[in-house]
């Protein structure tokens, strides 16, 4: 009841002061378990923090991972406007490694110039089918996007394992992986002209990534599809009666969905490994979803919170070294808290929030009784 | 093919059904109230840790199956909490406890065991044991009959017969009892439930925790009576296939055993057929392997039936003015 | 509501006169004593007063918002008062929740149905008051119970039947016996008959009737005079959350009703002049149309709407109006059928059907503003060019100039008053006539052919009605084909010049609303279309009102 009267929070508190709220409580209860199992919090934080920005090395790294997390973020945040929850992030980054190494592995000797572009291309394909037939199968046959993409995950891991060990796996080799691309295909590594990120794996892709998220704000906020899109988030029986094709909104935004996710491909594939290995997104695809919360679904807020979990994933590597009985997993942890915080307990927070607000500004108050009482109802 | 390698395929099956219809049927109360599960496989995976990391630290199997109930449990009333009072996106709560059981399981793990996630070989008291039933091998000998009750009927852990048992229960509560159909309607229709005089909240956290219960269950089956032990990531995703299941099944019990028979089986199939070809031509295991995934996804899809879910699942409920 | 009455009102002023104080608090089933309730900042129940004797009908009228409905869920327990004191049967009681009230003899029948479509009608009965852990000897209970009722009221029903398969009568009777079956002695019902057919309302005042004379208390919610008139024996009228008066049915009528709920004179007549039709704008022929769930709503209509004339469609709520307006603009696919546009078929499958027919000259202005047509999270601005984001006005390419866009709102914020006047603003934070004027506009401006237009003032306040009235009527004076649709028949009389009833999805009749009576149209929204037949056996309900 209290929450549906409250008057809504101004717009820096929404944005900032409620996602570091919960930033705050996922850091505090991530620190008791820490504490709980008798080691020093503080240190953790601190050998986080170091690993994470300490030197050009480790801020390398950071922004390696940042890469991947700015792609699936964008991934989640772009489907999240138009009310998708694609949740296929990573099987649809997974998939689209085949895309790439299609492409990468031919067109190896030419210059990365080349092949990087249709890399992208691949990639994007590739990811963006793997989100089109969720998206087609919503549209057209009314099934849920969420579990469909639930279940092309694993059938792409399925698909995944088969073609790497059945199909690209050159003969003679025993690891699950394929061939190697020639030295003249790889993307350069950032390091090679920026020395303070020498022998990181930060490369190419990482401004992909930013033209990206540049690109992702012009389309929701300045085009017309952006507009289509969004209303169709906020109400789908509207778009129906402004005749904008509900089904048409959803196959394209889930194919640009699926294909911004393929985008890690092309920074794993051509960028770091060189080859097609198995499971190479690890979980990025879900750390997408924490991303786009965190990130409140717009592109600078996702860049920050990209870096953030970034810095968490390089810092977690370098805290098992630091400190021997802290696993990297804890930031798996913190990375589940900051999800269920800000995406599923947003409620914590926010009427409490929205009270202290209201009491501290008589004025606000004032407002919202005037704007509550044009639409009161019996 | 003869009756040994059948019996002994279909005796695989029921093993490996059993965690999926544990799960399934969790899924199915909190479903049915109108909670969306994703965090099946979650509560499993803290479930299975909790369950082993007890049960090798005191060799006691029963302490162990409390603590992975009481765990499974707690984290249902965590994302029941979310979900329920606080109103907020249960996808969003299944996906957050899924990663915090991976992330949770395996810190814990090495911190506590130093095994790299692992936890220690189970004793012998420290696991389920199968159990043979009375006169299991006195008709051992009787052909067919005797053969399908010694071989594959008897000879489970208590876990697996419970897991079939609890589909006529969930049957006899859901059609039969006044908590079933309140269970049902608030899942349809929380306002009509509210209006009675029942309160949504309380039925939904009833049902929460009946779901956090059963996937203790299935992950305990996991780490101590299928397996002597936790290993990471252990229950690999059935939480979603058993979520396929459910909804394959519309969620409904007794569809829901079949169903989960019918992944178990092609699980079995795999296992075996595992570097094998039949009638010649070689099927990749990994199709088999994504065949619930598949089959899910063109039942919802209407190419085969159609599924629909509880008309008010996913959606938090709100007294409107 | 709000800006449209001055406070200084003088009825608003006028001292409480209860009609039942005289009475024995003996006689009183229900005493509401100082009821307060406030949603955040919105006043919803202002010191509400409200007493009900045993054994009758008690009515109470408002506007919509005028919190009838806030104090009814109040005394069934939905909602907790902030203060006062509810009596019952001269007990004081702190009513906490529903199930307190259903102990109290308390029943309620809401507005939309609280029943579980895919359970049988005897589970619906049954939920929430079984009598043990076991469904079954509540089964078994409840059918024998619904025979007695059954008997005892006149309320047959098949208690085995799913309630998404009977109709939105049968679904009322069973919300009836529900509490009936519960112990109910009061009873009440929040607009009853929204959804029914006349015949269909006839049969439930016919019940509410025989359960008064069988000594239960009836409290009826409705801003229908005519049934207030027809069936009360008490009525209290509500206006803006507080309580305006209480008086005996028999001593008041109609005209005087109406002023105490909106609290000055209503000017219920349109002024225009006769329309001079031209050629055939928008033809409809034969269409046939299915809801959602498949049900064939509009069956085989055609008809036509010339330029320069207003063509009302009448009929109650729920029969195929809302999918016969979603399928011409385009929102709904048609099963078979022409819809025609100066002739050219317009072509309207799709999920993008109502751009084309927006691109072909026919604008919408839907029947729900709020769930069709607009976005309210959105910016006015934004609204104000939804469905014609496409146009080159508005940016070349693909890219969006949201700064003409703007531009274009301010003017028409101009013109057509929207307050306030800012085009950044949420369009949640305007007002229900405000909103409307947003889509009108939006709409109107574009200078279509034909223009239809679903429940045109619904959930407007008195002040705006008059504008988009006249808005409306400026349109067919220049030349534009109109077609209006609205439940609320005085709306149809006063707009339409040609008025077609509209009944089970098909068009019944047709009527020139000059020489038109009500009852002659009630009868056809009642599907009786053999006039001569029907006459004389036009029933009390329907003439008292008008």
């Amino acid at each position: 009841m209290s929450s549906a009267i409250l008057k809504p929070l101004p717009r820096w508190a929404d944005v900032v002061l409620l996602p570091i709220l919960n930033l705050a409580l996922a850091f505090i209860v991530s620190g008791l378990v820490v504490l709980a199992i008798g080691q020093d919090p503080l240190a953790a934080l601190n050998a986080i923090v170091t690993g994470a920005f300490g030197n050009g090395y480790n801020f390398g790294y950071t922004l390696y991972y940042s890469t991947n997390f700015m792609f699936t973020g964008l991934a989640v945040a772009v489907a999240a406007h138009a009310g998708l929850f694609n949740i296929g992030g990573n099987g649809q980054a997974y998939i689209a490694g085949l895309g790439v190494i299609a492409v990468a592995l031919p067109l190896q000797f030419l210059p990365w110039w080349i092949t990087f572009p249709i890399a992208i291309v691949a990639g994007a394909a590739v990811g963006g089918l793997w989100g089109f037939i969720p998206g087609w199968l919503q549209a057209k046959r009314g099934s849920h996007v969420v579990i469909t993409t639930i279940m092309f995950n694993f059938i792409a891991a399925a698909i995944m394992v088969y073609m790497v060990v059945n199909v690209l796996k050159p003969a003679g080799i025993l690891a699950p992986e394929s061939a190697m691309i020639a030295p003249e295909g790889r993307m350069p590594k950032l390091g090679a002209f920026i020395p303070w990120f020498k022998n990181t794996d930060v490369n190419f892709t990482l401004v992909l990534a930013l033209v990206c998220l540049v690109g992702a704000y012009i389309l929701i906020w300045h085009t017309r599809f952006g507009f289509a899109m969004r209303a169709l988030g906020q109400n789908p029986t509207a778009t129906r009666y402004a005749g904008m094709s509900n089904s048409r909104i959803i196959m394209i935004v889930m194919t640009m969905s699926g294909a911004l996710a393929g985008m890690v491909a092309v920074n794993q594939v051509v960028g770091v490994q060189y080859r097609l290995v198995l499971d190479y997104v690890a979980d990025a695809g879900f750390v997408g979803i924490a991303v786009a919360l965190m990130g409140r679904n717009h592109p600078v807020g996702i860049l920050l919170a990209a870096v953030l979990f970034g810095a968490l994933y390089q810092g977690g590597n370098e805290l098992q070294y630091v400190i021997p009985g802290l696993s990297k997993e804890m930031v798996v942890v913190i990375q589940a808290l900051v999800i269920l915080f800000t995406g599923a307990m947003e409620g914590l927070f926010r009427p409490g929030l929205q009270r202290i607000f209201m009491t501290l500004s008589p004025q606000q108050k004032a407002g919202a009784i005037e704007a509550n009482s044009v639409k009161s109802g019996s | 093919m003869d009756l040994g390698l059948v019996l002994s395929t279909l005796d695989a099956t029921l093993r490996l059904s059993t965690p999926l219809l544990l799960a399934c049927l969790a899924g199915l109360y909190s479903e049915r109230a109108g909670v969306f599960d994703i965090g099946l496989e979650g509560k499993m995976l803290a479930s299975a840790f909790a369950a082993a990391a007890v049960a090798a630290v005191t060799a006691n199997v029963w302490l162990g199956l409390l603590a992975g109930l009481a765990v499974s449990i707690t984290t249902a009333g965590l994302q029941g909490a979310a979900a329920i009072t606080l109103r907020g996106n249960q996808l969003i709560a299944g996906v957050a406890i899924n990663m915090l059981a991976a992330g949770l399981t395996t810190f814990l793990g090495i911190q506590w065991f130093g095994q790299g996630g692992r936890t220690p070989q189970l004793p012998v008291s420290g696991r389920f044991q199968n159990i043979d039933l009375p006169f299991a091998n006195e008709l051992a000998g009787v052909p067919v009959v005797g053969q399908i009750y010694s071989e594959l009927i008897s000879g489970h852990n208590i876990l697996v017969y419970i897991a079939f048992l609890a589909v006529p229960i969930t049957w006899w509560v859901l059609y039969r009892t006044r908590f079933g159909l309140r269970l049902r309607a608030v899942g349809e229709n929380p306002k009509a439930v509210d209006t009675a005089g029942i309160s949504v909240t309380r039925l939904r956290y009833q049902a929460v925790l009946i779901t956090g219960f059963l996937c203790g269950l299935a992950g305990a089956f996991f780490s101590i009576a299928q397996g002597s032990g936790f290993g990471n990531n252990m229950t690999a995703g059935k939480g979603f296939i058993a979520l396929a299941a459910l909804i394959f099944a519309k969620w409904k019990p007794v569809p829901a055993m079949f169903t989960c028979l019918l992944f178990g089986f092609l699980d079995a199939l795999q296992i075996r057929l595992q570097g094998t070809s039949i009638f010649g031509v070689g099927v990749p295991v990994q199709a088999i392997q994504a065949l619930p995934y598949i089959l899910t996804v063109i039942l919802l899809a209407g190419f085969i039936g159609k599924a629909v879910g509880p008309k008010a699942g996913g959606v938090a409920y709100t007294k409107e003015r | 509501m709000s800006s449209d009455t001055p406070m200084g009102d003088p009825i608003a002023q006028r001292p409480q006169v209860a009609a039942a104080s005289s009475a024995a608090a003996s006689d009183l089933a229900i005493e509401l004593i100082g009821i307060n309730k406030r949603f955040g900042a919105v006043h919803a129940n202002k010191d509400i007063d409200l007493q009900v004797r045993r054994g009758t009908v008690h009515g109470i009228v408002g506007e919509n918002g005028a919190g009838k409905s806030t104090l009814m869920s109040i005394l069934y327990g939905f909602y907790t008062a902030d203060s006062g004191e509810i009596r019952v049967n001269g007990t004081p009681h702190a009513i906490t929740d529903s199930r307190h009230a259903l102990a109290l003899g308390i029943g309620m029948v809401h507005q939309h149905f609280m029943l579980v479509d895919n359970f049988s009608i005897l589970e619906n009965v049954v939920l929430g008051a079984e009598d043990s852990a076991m469904l079954g000897p509540s089964l078994d209970r409840a059918r024998k119970e619904l025979t007695r009722l059954a008997k005892e009221y006149r309320l047959d029903v098949n208690p085995d039947a799913i309630i998404e398969d009977v109709s939105v009568g049968t679904q009322q009777r069973v919300e009836i016996l529900k509490a009936l079956y519960r112990g109910a002695d009061v009873l009440i019902l929040d607009e009853p008959t929204g959804v029914l057919t006349p015949a269909e309302a006839d049969d439930l005042f016919r019940v509410l009737r025989t359960l008064r004379d069988q000594g239960k208390t009836i409290i009826l919610i409705t801003h229908k005079l005519r049934e207030i008139m027809a069936i009360t024996d008490y009525v209290s009228v509500m206006r803006q959350g507080a309580m305006v008066d209480t008086l005996k049915t028999s001593e008041t009528n109609p005209e005087q009703l109406a002023e105490l709920m909106v609290g000055r004179r209503v000017l219920l007549r349109v002024e225009k002049t006769a329309a001079k039709p031209g050629d055939t704008f928008l033809s409809v022929e034969n269409l046939v149309v299915k809801d959602d769930l498949g049900v064939t709503r509009v069956k085989d209509v055609s008809f036509t709407v010339r330029a320069g004339e207003i063509v009302g469609i009448a009929g109650v709520a729920g029969n195929g109006q809302s999918e016969l307006l979603e399928s011409i603009s385009g929102m709904r696919d048609q099963t078979s059928g022409i819809v025609r546009l100066k002739g050219t078929p317009l072509s309207l499958e799709g999920d993008d059907g109502a751009h084309r027919a927006r691109k072909a000259g026919l604008a919408h202005v839907p029947e729900d503003r709020q769930r069709m047509g607009l976005i309210t999270a959105f910016e006015e601005w934004e609204n104000a060019m939804l469905g014609y984001e496409d146009d080159p006005a508005y940016g070349k390419g693909i890219i969006l100039d949201s700064a003409a866009a703007q531009a274009e709102a301010r003017e028409r914020i101009k013109k057509f008053d929207i307050r306030p006047a800012n085009e950044r603003l949420k369009t949640a934070n305007f007002s229900g006539g405000n909103q409307q004027k947003i889509v009108l506009a939006r709409e109107m401006e574009r200078n279509p052919d034909v223009l239809i237009v679903g429940q045109p003032t619904r959930g407007v306040d008195i002040g705006a009605i008059e504008f988009i009235h006249n808005q409306i009527i400026k349109m067919r004076d220049a030349g534009k084909a109109i077609l209006v649709v609205s439940v609320e028949l005085d709306e149809i009389r006063s707009l339409a010049d040609r008025i077609l009833v509209m009944f089970d999805g098909q068009i019944v009749g047709e009527a020139d609303p000059a020489t038109a009576t009500e009852g002659e149209l009630g009868l056809m929204m009642a599907g009786v279309t053999d006039k001569k037949a029907a006459a004389p056996a036009r029933v009390a309900a329907q003439g008292q009102g008008s």
